[in-house]
């Protein structure tokens, strides 16, 4: 027993209910929030620390036994993606405090941040499926919320398709559920991965299997990708990063979870469909990024092919591959959230989404424009950037079981990817000055959290020998289920 | 029992697949929460339908049932039912902002 | 909205009691029998609308003046400070005890912090259910 590890969920809870009832003043909220997840921050790297001198923590909420009681779980993997989740969160928040506005603001704009928070650091923990859903929905009705924020047009006829696709895989999820309980009669991680060793993982687990991938696919962006471009579109910056960030991670985290730990039997079908899906939504992914020229849709066909190499890590399932996985999950989160902070503050400067209106801003916005570059290259993965090693690991992972051609597909998307951000950069920053340009708008506060974003990002691969053990240890336990299972149900 | 249970749950899920083709976003709303119902009758089908005493409470009942599918349900009823309350107001704004119920018109493309 | 049908003004002024002390029942009969604070919310929370229904939304505000999504929150801190309790004592997360104790006119009573909880899921429910209810009714 350890209440310590449910503390990075209980925080933003606590701060989301009490913004609540200060609805009026908004500077408050500010506090309270700033406050709230600067000491999650905090506490979630204690968790880490403590999760790597003791091993898995586990809670038996109010005493109940793991298969029975809700169980919280926090595994390195789990504790590393909490701390992740709540640096983006305070770079996020601190963005919104100088772009969100007066009357977003007075609309609960902080307490749903402060919910969607809770919603993922809650999947990231949970030990059964059944919360896992259950915090699944608290994300996602916090994120219907905030993507409406603002009432435009746009936006509600967006969000309108976003809730409905959302509806409509969470009433799959259910129905999955269903039939995984009809079979194994159990929901606790640790116990379903028991009984399906047990059972044998025949054709009807593999089948229920898939289903679950197509859930969680689609809340991924896994292939089924078709809603994002639209929904993520619309909403203000801090959203959409915050989103860009975490949202389809907890769809891959969900998808690393289940088919390390309970359908890891049957690889010749279920991980070759997922290093299939993988390398088709590589593929389409960096079609996208390179077709647009609007620099919002360039970064979210960007997600969509970074999501493809995390879970193409999944599907090669080898130690280095998944701690290649968690590396780059850990860097994709942070990279894709730092941005989707630039991009927006990018197209506030410049007045326009669209690239070929933009140009030669780098004289006037230096620091944007180099920050943009190195993130760039974080994305893409030019050592010493923190893409590089995960990037390294996965494709070794790939090379050393065989998967030639989607490592090579995987590598070629990369070089894409490349192709796609320097687009931006060239017709963005690059030339001449465009007619009709915009006064100059302080960017200041605006940069401050993508500074620290950066430093992250270049700490990620410079510092990779410090961050390499924690890692290890994790991606340890997703290759080895005997150790989740021993620790939850403690034989 | 069952059969009868399958054969509704079937029936949801054709209705609520059927409503939500349709064009009109009240209709579609409706297909959403019929199929969210359906999904609580398999949930309730696949982990058997059986009766018993509330578990928990004693140990003198012949049969307990499995408060576990019932917790899920319950979970899942409240959620759809603050899902789809959300999404009825969202349709009642947008209908009033952008003038129409009509999916079809309200296929945008990317530049406004 | 208000269509002042006397009939239905009558028989909810006596109805609401009925359905208030219901669901007071239902809500203490939660902690052994079929109930709880969810399904008492609810129910009070149709007591709510019913009187909103048969009178009109400005009326019940006047006679009921409570922010409903203020109500939502301090029912969820109610709930969530109940778990929280449990780091004081240094048990498990969400841990309820319950004991028997002499009050007067009850007599020997069991008295379980999880009814605590239940107070709390029962405001959160009032409270959601009616800022939905009153802000799809407010706009016509």
């Amino acid at each position: 027993m350890s209440n310590i590890i449910i503390m990075p969920l209980l925080i933003p809870l606590f701060t989301a209910i009490l913004l609540v009832f200060f609805q009026k003043q908004a500077a408050v909220q500010r506090w309270i929030g700033g406050i709230s997840v600067l000491g999650n921050i905090a506490m979630s790297a204690y968790i880490v620390h403590q999760v790597y001198l003791e091993g898995i923590l586990t809670l038996n909420l109010s005493g109940w036994l793991a298969p029975y009681g809700i169980v919280f779980v926090s595994d390195m993997f789990a504790a590393l993606l909490v701390l992740t989740t709540n640096i983006v969160g305070a770079a996020c928040l601190f963005f919104a405090y100088r772009t969100i506005g007066k009357e977003k603001e007075k609309y609960y704009f902080y307490p749903f941040f402060h919910f969607l928070l809770v919603g993922v650091i809650g999947s990231f923990l949970t030990g059964d499926i059944f919360n896992l859903f259950v915090c699944f929905e608290v994300m996602l009705i916090s994120s219907y919320a905030l993507i409406v924020l603002g009432g435009t047009k746009r936006q509600l006829r967006e969000s309108i398709k976003y809730i409905l696709i959302n509806i409509f895989s969470s009433a799959l999820f259910v129905a999955s559920v269903a039939y995984l309980y009809g079979t194994v009669g159990t929901l606790n991680l640790a116990h379903l991965s028991e009984r399906v060793a047990e059972a044998g993982q025949g054709g009807m687990l593999t089948i229920i299997s898939v289903l679950f991938l197509i859930v969680f696919g689609l809340k991924a962006g896994l292939l089924l990708f078709f809603w994002l471009p639209g929904s993520y579109s619309v909403p203000a910056t801090a959203v959409t990063a915050l989103f860009g960030g975490l949202l389809t991670k907890v769809g891959v985290y969900a998808i690393v979870r289940l088919f390390t730990l309970v359908f890891y039997h049957d690889q010749g079908i279920t991980h070759v469909l997922i290093g299939g899906l993988a390398a088709v939504t590589m593929i389409l992914g960096v079609i996208g990024a390179v077709a647009y020229k609007d620099v919002n849709r360039i970064l979210i066909y960007n997600i969509i092919a970074g999501i493809g190499f995390i879970v193409f890590g999944v599907a090669i399932a080898n130690t280095s591959a998944l701690e290649g996985t968690i590396f780059y999950l850990i860097h994709d989160m942070v990279v894709k959230a730092l941005l989707f902070l630039l991009g927006g503050t990018l197209i506030a400067v410049a007045g326009t989404e669209q690239l070929r209106e933009m140009g030669g801003l780098i004289k006037r916005y230096p620091l944007l424009g180099w920050l943009f570059f190195v993130a760039a290259m974080a994305l893409v993965g030019v050592p010493p950037l923190s893409g590089f090693i995960g990037k390294l690991l996965i494709v070794r992972g790939g090379l050393e079981d065989g998967w030639y051609w989607i490592s090579g597909i995987g590598l070629a998307s990369s070089l894409l990817m490349l192709y796609s951000m320097m687009k931006i950069f060239m017709s963005a920053f690059w030339g001449e000055e465009k007619s009709g340009v915009q006064p100059k708008v302080s960017v200041k506060g605006l940069l401050a959290p993508s500074v620290c974003l950066t430093v992250l990002v270049i700490f990620l691969g410079v510092g990779a020998e410090w961050v390499y053990p924690y890692v290890s240890m994790a991606a340890e336990v997703l290759a080895e289920p005997q150790q989740y299972i021993q620790a939850v149900l403690k034989e | 029992m069952e059969i009868m249970m399958s054969i509704a749950t079937g029936v949801l899920f054709m209705v609520g697949t059927y409503l939500i083709l349709s064009r009109s976003l009240l209709r579609i709303i409706l297909g959403t929460s019929l199929i969210t119902h359906g999904v609580h009758l398999l949930l309730l089908t696949m982990s058997r339908l059986k009766t018993g005493a509330a578990p928990l409470l004693g140990q003198e009942a012949a049969a307990y049932t499995d408060p576990l599918p019932q917790a899920l349900i319950l979970t899942s009823i409240v959620i759809n039912f603050g899902v789809t309350s959300f999404f009825f107001v969202l349709a009642y704004r947008a209908y009033q902002e952008l003038g129409t119920d009509n999916m079809e018109e309200l296929r945008g493309g990317d530049d406004e | 909205m208000n269509n002042g049908d006397v009939i239905l003004q009558t028989s909810t002024k006596i109805i609401l009691f009925i359905i208030i002390t219901f669901s007071a029942y239902l809500f203490f009969a939660g902690h052994h029998n079929p109930g709880g604070g969810f399904i008492g919310g609810l129910m009070s929370a149709s007591a709510l609308v019913l009187l909103a229904l048969a009178f009109d939304l400005k009326t019940v505000r006047k006679v009921i003046p409570v922010n409903y999504r203020v109500l939502t929150a301090l029912g969820l801190l109610l709930a969530v400070l109940t778990g929280v309790g449990s780091f004081v004592f240094d048990v498990p997360f969400l841990s309820h005890t319950f004991g028997y104790f002499d009050l007067p006119l009850l007599g020997k009573t069991e008295l379980a912090t999880a009814v605590l909880f239940d107070l709390g899921v029962y405001l959160a429910v009032v409270g959601v259910t009616m800022t939905i209810i009153l802000s799809i009714g407010e706009d016509t």
